[in-house]
């Protein structure tokens, strides 16, 4: 299969202008006859269906939370992007994109990735116009500060809330809709396949997760705008919910999934405390920019860390890379991290964790200030840890929390299923092998509010005959989705779909996690496939499949991550280089950084599926690089 | 440590509940609260009994979902969210009473899980700026200084997670279409809409079937994210002024009650 990515002709700073000059229009007036479905009402979701709404179209929007309000984007702390340059220190939209690009270790599209960083400032503005209430200086400007991987200040912030004000004004503006009528929310609703016809996505299968009935919806165009998969790890900083089915039921239909080994272990969370543990929580990037990384020189040094002096401290960001320190991107800070407490300087009652220490901050800005910038971080931590950060340093390891890679879309964000869009974390987008702090938002914002609602529209724009939900796809899909969750309910087995999701996390971590290399990444689709088959010999899922039924619907999840992850490793194992996220450790430098091999892997390796007994087929994009000369990440 | 929990359990909305004792025992007093009851359900799960239904998502305080009423309160003991609720928190051996919201207007729909689409539709109703996606002002012409950001930001934090109305004796939303409109109404950009606002958020809370409010604060007592009542002054006055230009046709319940 040749890739397509549809990336218009002429300089790459008039590609999406010229893009926008030339895509189909729908007339207003024809607008209100055709309907979209937009699955998730996160950042990217929900500013899509808003935005589709807005323009006249007849939006359904889906999400298994209680409100839309709920989608994981509410989540994020630390801040978004944009290239205002307030500060005035000379930034522009090509720094931004060559920011990304390097971050993102030479793997993803400079064409994208260019149109993201001309659009950051838009997202900016549309937001304050929504009321978005972000920090601002003494004299009433916006204020900004500086995030992993870049020498300037161009992250903007609402306190440590970022990601629940930018999705309070995407939820607002998508009520706005509502009320409008243009746009139907539904909430706890869990879309389970999509509908294919004539070769085109006409609609979607969905659950009423309190009714249990399955309900079918066409629509001219389906939009995926269902997050991540980084819960394939179990333990991560997602929430709970967050799912690869909307996007794992597609590529089973079809669409390509690219990239799936980029994963990124986020270098601030909160160690591991017990077995019981449900997810792990993320203290905000943001807290580098004045908190010194460090652990004991030696090892099994358990003084109290106030107790050990200066030369016997062993800040490794600072003395390893010089140039950011404690700012050094994710993937290099978590790497180095587990590097030290590999060789057993670990700190904590499990050897994982390292400090996070403001004494140097305090001492030099005063408590108050620090207390300005990070309150409810400080707060937060200490509520979960019982200990105060102001007095004692924080402990900190790398956790899964964010995926890079995701269903395959061209420039139009278009999956290869034709009229089947995927937009936000869903999509493989254009954070390449590695993503920086606070370009998530960004990209999820700019998709939904900027690009898809022209480029939906660009679909919608040709004409086609009318699909029922009586048609014979409709039929198909639905009993699809029904004996998938009769064969749940039918193991009749003893242990809850949360113990195989645990037992499978633990392996794709440790196999597939922060270092990875062929034998254990082997050994990891054995056990998976071994836990996939227990999986279904022992689940036990409560009766009754036209109710509420929680333990139904994580059965469900868990049976597409037991496939996603197999994928997983897969890719993992095929991409014989270590770029970004994906360290394999028989490729690395002779001091331990990773080793790229732009000859044979600058390239997207885009999956297509075969089956569940039948092994992935891959097929690769190749990417170019014209603007951003290839070259060795250095952050030294 | 070891606990006798009393839980609702409740098959259907507007069916009878009643409670359902259970033990549990060698919990971590690190677990976050729904980590013991994600603990009974996997006991629950061996033992082929029907496993305990309630809401969560993000389990670190931001989402609102969680939504459980401990030992009578809402959320908890300790004024912040169920996820953020610790075993620690309690005592060794005790018995905790786990209830869903109890509020006409946040029906049970199984066990522990209600519905709250009503703060929805209060939102719906006017808890907006009417702009559409586009070309938009620098945000720099409309300076906000800090201390009214701050004031903003104190409202706009609010999770909507219903545990205000699940406190509040006369079921009042209050404290949440406050904290709403306190957001929107301190803003440049919100002045335009600021009187119909007020207006229609109100109309709709009193459709909706919310009660007045009578100056309890139980709902800033128990608010997660420290909503302080000066929201409610604010929603009085802001729905007063917009209607002293523009009579209501029958008083809403914020006022007559
Ligand atoms: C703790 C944390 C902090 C973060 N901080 C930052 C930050 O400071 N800056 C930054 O840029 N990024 C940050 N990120 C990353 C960023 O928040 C996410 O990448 C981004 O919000 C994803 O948005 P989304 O719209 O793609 O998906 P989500 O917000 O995950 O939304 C997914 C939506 O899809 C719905 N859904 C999923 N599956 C289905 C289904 N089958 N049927 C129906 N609906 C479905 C859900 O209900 C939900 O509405 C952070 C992430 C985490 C976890
Ligand atoms: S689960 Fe999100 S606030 Fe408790």
């Amino acid at each position: 299969m040749k890739l397509h990515a549809k990336i218009p002709d002429g300089p790459i700073e008039h590609k999406w202008r010229t893009w926008l000059d030339a895509h189909k229009l729908v007339g207003p007036r024809n607008r209100a006859g055709k309907n979209v479905i937009v699955i998730g009402t996160g950042l990217a979701g929900g500013a899509a269906a808003a935005t589709l709404g807005a323009h006249g179209f007849k939006v359904k929007s889906f999400c298994f939370q209680d409100s839309p309000r709920r989608a994981h984007s509410i989540a994020a702390q630390g801040g978004i992007n944009a290239t205002k340059d307030f500060a005035n220190e000379g930034d522009s939209t090509r720094r931004l994109f060559a920011d990304t690009i390097k971050g993102g270790d030479f793997r993803s599209r400079e064409a994208n990735v260019w149109r993201l960083a001309e659009l950051s400032e838009n997202i900016i503005d549309q937001a304050v116009a929504q009321g978005v209430p972000f920090n601002r200086e003494y004299g009433g400007q916006l204020a900004t500060r500086s995030f992993g991987g870049v020498l300037v200040q161009r992250t903007f912030y609402s306190r440590g809330q970022t990601g629940q004000q930018l999705l309070l004004g995407a939820y607002q503006a998508l009520e706005h809709q509502v009320a409008a009528g243009n746009v139907s929310v539904h909430s706890r609703h869990e879309m389970l396949d999509i509908v294919i016809v004539d070769g085109e996505a006409r609609g979607v299968i969905v659950r009423d997760l309190v009714t249990g009935e399955i309900e079918r919806h066409a629509a001219e165009a389906v939009v995926l705008a269902s997050g991540g998969y980084t819960n394939v790890y179990y333990l991560s900083t997602n929430a709970m919910g967050s799912n690869v089915t909307a996007t794992w039921r597609a590529h089973r239909h079809g669409a390509l999934m690219a990239n799936p080994c980029f994963t990124q272990i986020h270098p601030t969370c909160i160690p591991q405390s017990g077995e019981y543990q449900s997810k792990l929580t993320l203290m905000s990037e943001s807290l580098r920019n004045d908190g010194r990384i460090w652990v004991p020189r030696k090892s099994g040094d358990d003084r109290r860390p106030a107790d050990i002096p200066e030369p016997e401290r062993l800040y490794f960001l600072e003395e390893r890379y010089p140039a950011f320190g404690n700012l050094a991107p994710r993937d290099i800070a978590s790497r180095a991290a587990k590097v030290v407490c590999d060789e057993g300087l670990g700190v904590g009652g499990t050897g994982r964790g390292v400090y996070l220490d403001f004494r140097d901050a305090i001492e030099q800005h005063g408590r108050e200030v620090i207390q300005d910038r990070y309150q409810n971080l400080f707060e937060m931590y200490e509520r979960i840890t019982g200990e105060n950060p102001y007095e004692t340093p924080m402990m900190i390891y790398p956790a899964p929390h964010y995926a890079m890679g995701g269903l395959w879309v061209d420039y139009e964000l278009q999956t290869t299923i034709p009229g089947l869009f995927a937009i936000g974390e869903a999509n493989f987008s254009d954070h390449g092998a590695n993503r920086l702090g606070a370009s998530a938002l960004m990209q999820a914002l700019a998709d939904g509010y900027f690009i898809a609602p022209h480029t939906v529209t660009n679909h919608m724009a040709a004409k086609r005959g009318e699909v029922s939900t009586s048609d014979s796809a409709f039929d198909a899909a639905q009993d699809d989705v029904e004996s998938h969750i009769a064969a749940l309910v039918d193991v009749g087995g003893s242990r809850s779909a949360q113990e195989f999701h645990r037992e499978m996390g633990n392996v794709m971590l440790d196999k597939c996690g922060m270092a990875r290399n062929a034998e254990g990444l082997n050994e990891a689709l054995c056990k998976v496939r071994e836990i996939k088959d227990e999986f279904w010999r022992d689940l036990r899922v409560d009766p009754g499949v036209e109710e509420l039924n929680q333990s139904l619907e994580y059965a469900n999840r868990v049976s597409d991550f037991l496939e996603m992850g197999e994928l997983l490793c897969h890719d993992a194992l095929r991409r014989e280089e270590s770029c970004g996220g994906h360290f394999r450790e028989e490729y690395e430098t002779e001091d331990g950084e990773a080793l790229r091999d732009d000859e044979n892997f600058a390239k997207v390796t885009a999956w297509q599926y075969q089956g569940e007994k039948g092994d992935p087929i891959p097929h690769d994009e190749q990417l170019d690089f014209e603007e951003v000369k290839l070259a060795t990440r250095s952050y030294k | 440590m070891n606990f006798k929990l009393e839980i609702w359990r409740q098959f259907e909305s507007g069916q009878d509940g009643a409670f359902e004792t259970f033990e549990v025992s060698g919990i971590d007093p690190e677990a976050s609260f729904l980590e013991m009851l994600d603990q009974l359900n996997e006991r629950l799960s061996h033992e082929k009994r029907r496993t305990v239904a309630f809401d969560s998502d993000c389990r670190e305080g931001i989402c609102g979902s969680c939504s459980l009423v401990i030992d009578g309160n809402p959320h908890g003991p300790r004024q912040v969210t169920s996820c953020q609720t610790y075993m620690r928190d309690f005592i060794d051996g005790a018995t905790i009473k786990v209830e869903p919201y109890r509020s006409t207007t946040l029906p049970v729909i199984r066990d522990l899980v209600t519905d709250r689409s009503a703060l929805d539709r209060v939102i719906e109703a006017g808890g907006y700026i009417s702009t559409t996606t586009g070309p938009q002002p620098d945000p720099n012409a409309m300076l906000v200084a800090p201390d009214v950001q701050e004031e903003v930001m104190d409202a706009a934090i609010c999770i909507g997670c219903g545990a205000c109305v699940a406190a509040c004796p006369n079921g009042a939303a209050m404290l949440f279409t406050g904290a709403k409109v306190t957001h929107l109404n301190l803003l440049p950009q919100g002045q335009p809409e600021r009187e119909s606002r007020a207006i229609s958020m109100v109309n709709q809370m009193d459709e909706e079937g919310f009660g007045g409010c009578t100056n309890y604060g139980e709902c800033a007592r128990v608010c997660p994210q420290e909503i302080s009542l000066d929201v409610i002054g604010m929603l009085n006055r802001e729905y007063r002024k917009a209607t002293v230009k523009k009579k209501p046709k029958a008083p809403p319940k914020m006022l007559t009650q």
